[in-house]
């Protein structure tokens, strides 16, 4: 019973104690916080490092990544050689109102042509609008944020 | 009020705009109760901020928007429902409020009507909401609506008790059961011959000063006691069927209800509208701002409550009422009688 009528006046001294506390609210449209590092609010595009190789749109979970493509040839690197055939990007459209979000294309793609950025704030009155095209989504790269360091002791892979 | 004014206003004027002001108050304390308490100082408890936008100021015109929606609302009613009663049914609940507001005083002159018997008239008159509350139930033909209904007059009238023996005590102690009385007696009172703050009850009363505050929440139907509108088993108990200006008008019952006990609290231990020292028209005008600020206070120590405790069962809520309550309750009458035949 003593400890019963302890817990009631130990309830009472929190809520007080809360009260007194300023409130952990952030009032969003008037002031905002910095979004978490990797935050994931929108997908950018580089597109020169696209090599039209699908397979961020075959990964996508939800089928939301249009991507055409066409072959070009270009001319030979040294003299004598034959020439080169390069992939060229047509169209690179996400479609937000489907995307979930769930990063697959980012980790997936070979060149690092997909990277996340922290913005949100691109929500639009008609659905259509939410169809990113691929100059969009390379508007977006301007957002991306400096990869963060290494942890101490991670090894470097790849070409520099 | 006629003669402070220096004219000659026929007795049916006078209660005419008695009336309207009373009538008017109750949705304004609603309103107050509802944005100070229910709004910002259970936001904040709960460690976020409540409404910010609306009116500017901190959100203070977010209940009044909800009111003027509200009344936009469309006045749905059951097929099977018993039409008038289930009409008349949240105004009896506000009845119950108007009629307990009449007999507070607000100033040495500012009461609507000084009874002599003003406590029991107040505590009986209150318990009329249980009688709306009963009507909304059963008129709603709705099992929830009747559980809930049935739940609130079991637990209304369990602490109904409580509620008139603690306040025993301090008409035993005042010699008198008009509030206008109660509050002179705790200002020209005095606590071993010094009369810095004069005598509120609460010093000799506070067993049943805590007991009024408890058996006022029950009454309240205010969490922990609020079994009758469990919102996770019942919905809304008997209000599960209103919608609209109905809904509104409970509403303004709960909160206008909450201020006036807060306001017979403060009255019957706090010494109502009175300071010490101050008398005649200044205690006129001072009386009312007084009385509010200490329903203020009681009011925060109700809704601390409200908002830290959960709900009780059902079982539970009736055994405090009737296993601890009453018999503490009897025995400070006891005490307190043995105590003013002793010292006087």
């Amino acid at each position: 019973m003593k400890r019963e009528i302890k817990g009631m006046f130990t309830g009472l001294g929190i809520t007080f104690k809360t009260m007194m506390k300023p409130a952990v609210t952030v009032q969003y449209p008037h002031e905002r916080e910095d979004p978490p590092t990797r935050a994931r609010g929108v997908i950018a595009l580089k597109e020169e490092n696209c090599t039209v190789c699908m397979l961020c749109a075959r990964q996508c979970p939800d089928w939301c990544i249009y991507i055409e493509g066409h072959k070009e040839q270009r001319p030979p690197r040294r003299e004598g050689g034959r020439p080169r055939s390069v992939s060229v990007l047509d169209r690179f459209d996400i479609d937000y109102a489907l995307c979930m979000y769930c990063g697959i294309c980012v980790e997936v793609c070979p060149f690092d042509a997909l990277f996340w950025s922290p913005e949100f704030e691109y929500s639009e009155s008609r659905i259509a609008n939410l169809l990113h095209d691929k100059d969009k989504l390379g508007e977006w790269m301007d957002t991306v944020p400096e990869p963060e360091p290494l942890e101490q002791g991670a090894e470097v892979k790849g070409k520099k | 009020m006629s003669h402070l004014l220096a004219l000659d206003i026929g007795w049916g004027t006078v209660l005419a705009i008695k009336t309207l002001i009373v009538l008017a108050f109750i949705p304004l304390s609603a309103l107050i109760l509802g944005y100070v308490f229910l709004l910002k100082m259970m936001s904040h408890m709960q460690s976020r901020l409540g409404p910010m936008d609306p009116g500017g100021f901190h959100g203070w015109y977010q209940l009044v928007g909800d009111g003027v929606k509200f009344m936009q609302k469309e006045d749905i009613m059951p097929v099977d429902a018993d039409r008038r009663v289930f009409a008349l049914a949240p105004a009896v609940v506000v009845l119950s409020t108007f009629l307990v507001f009449v007999v507070i005083p607000a100033g040495p002159r500012l009461v609507v009507a000084p009874l002599d018997v003003g406590v029991f008239y107040a505590l009986a008159v209150s318990s009329l909401s249980v009688i709306g509350v009963l009507m909304a139930g059963w008129a709603s033909s709705n099992k929830f609506a009747l559980m809930g209904a049935l739940r609130a007059a079991a637990q209304l009238i369990a602490y109904e008790l409580p509620l008139v023996l603690a306040v025993v005590g301090v008409v035993i102690q005042a010699g008198t059961m008009n509030l206008q009385g109660i509050v002179h007696i705790q200002q020209d009172g005095s606590i071993f011959g010094w009369s810095g703050i004069g005598n509120p009850f609460i010093l000799t009363q506070f067993v049943g000063f805590a007991l009024f505050m408890v058996a006022a929440q029950a009454e309240l139907t205010q969490p922990p006691f609020d079994m009758p509108v469990a919102e996770s088993e019942l919905v809304a108990g008997y209000m599960v069927e209103y919608t609209g200006f109905r809904f509104l008008f409970f509403f303004i019952g709960e909160f206008g209800t909450a201020f006036a006990f807060a306001a017979l609290a403060a009255t019957l231990f706090l010494g109502g509208w009175s300071v010490p020292g101050v008398h005649g028209s200044a205690a006129d005008l001072l009386g009312p701002l007084v009385l509010f600020a200490k329903v203020m206070l009681v009011a925060f120590l109700m809704f601390w409550a409200r908002f830290t405790y959960p709900r009780l069962r059902e079982d539970q809520l009736q055994a405090l009422a009737w296993k601890w309550l009453i018999p503490i309750a009897l025995v400070n009458i006891l005490v307190t009688g043995v105590l003013k035949v002793a010292f006087s």
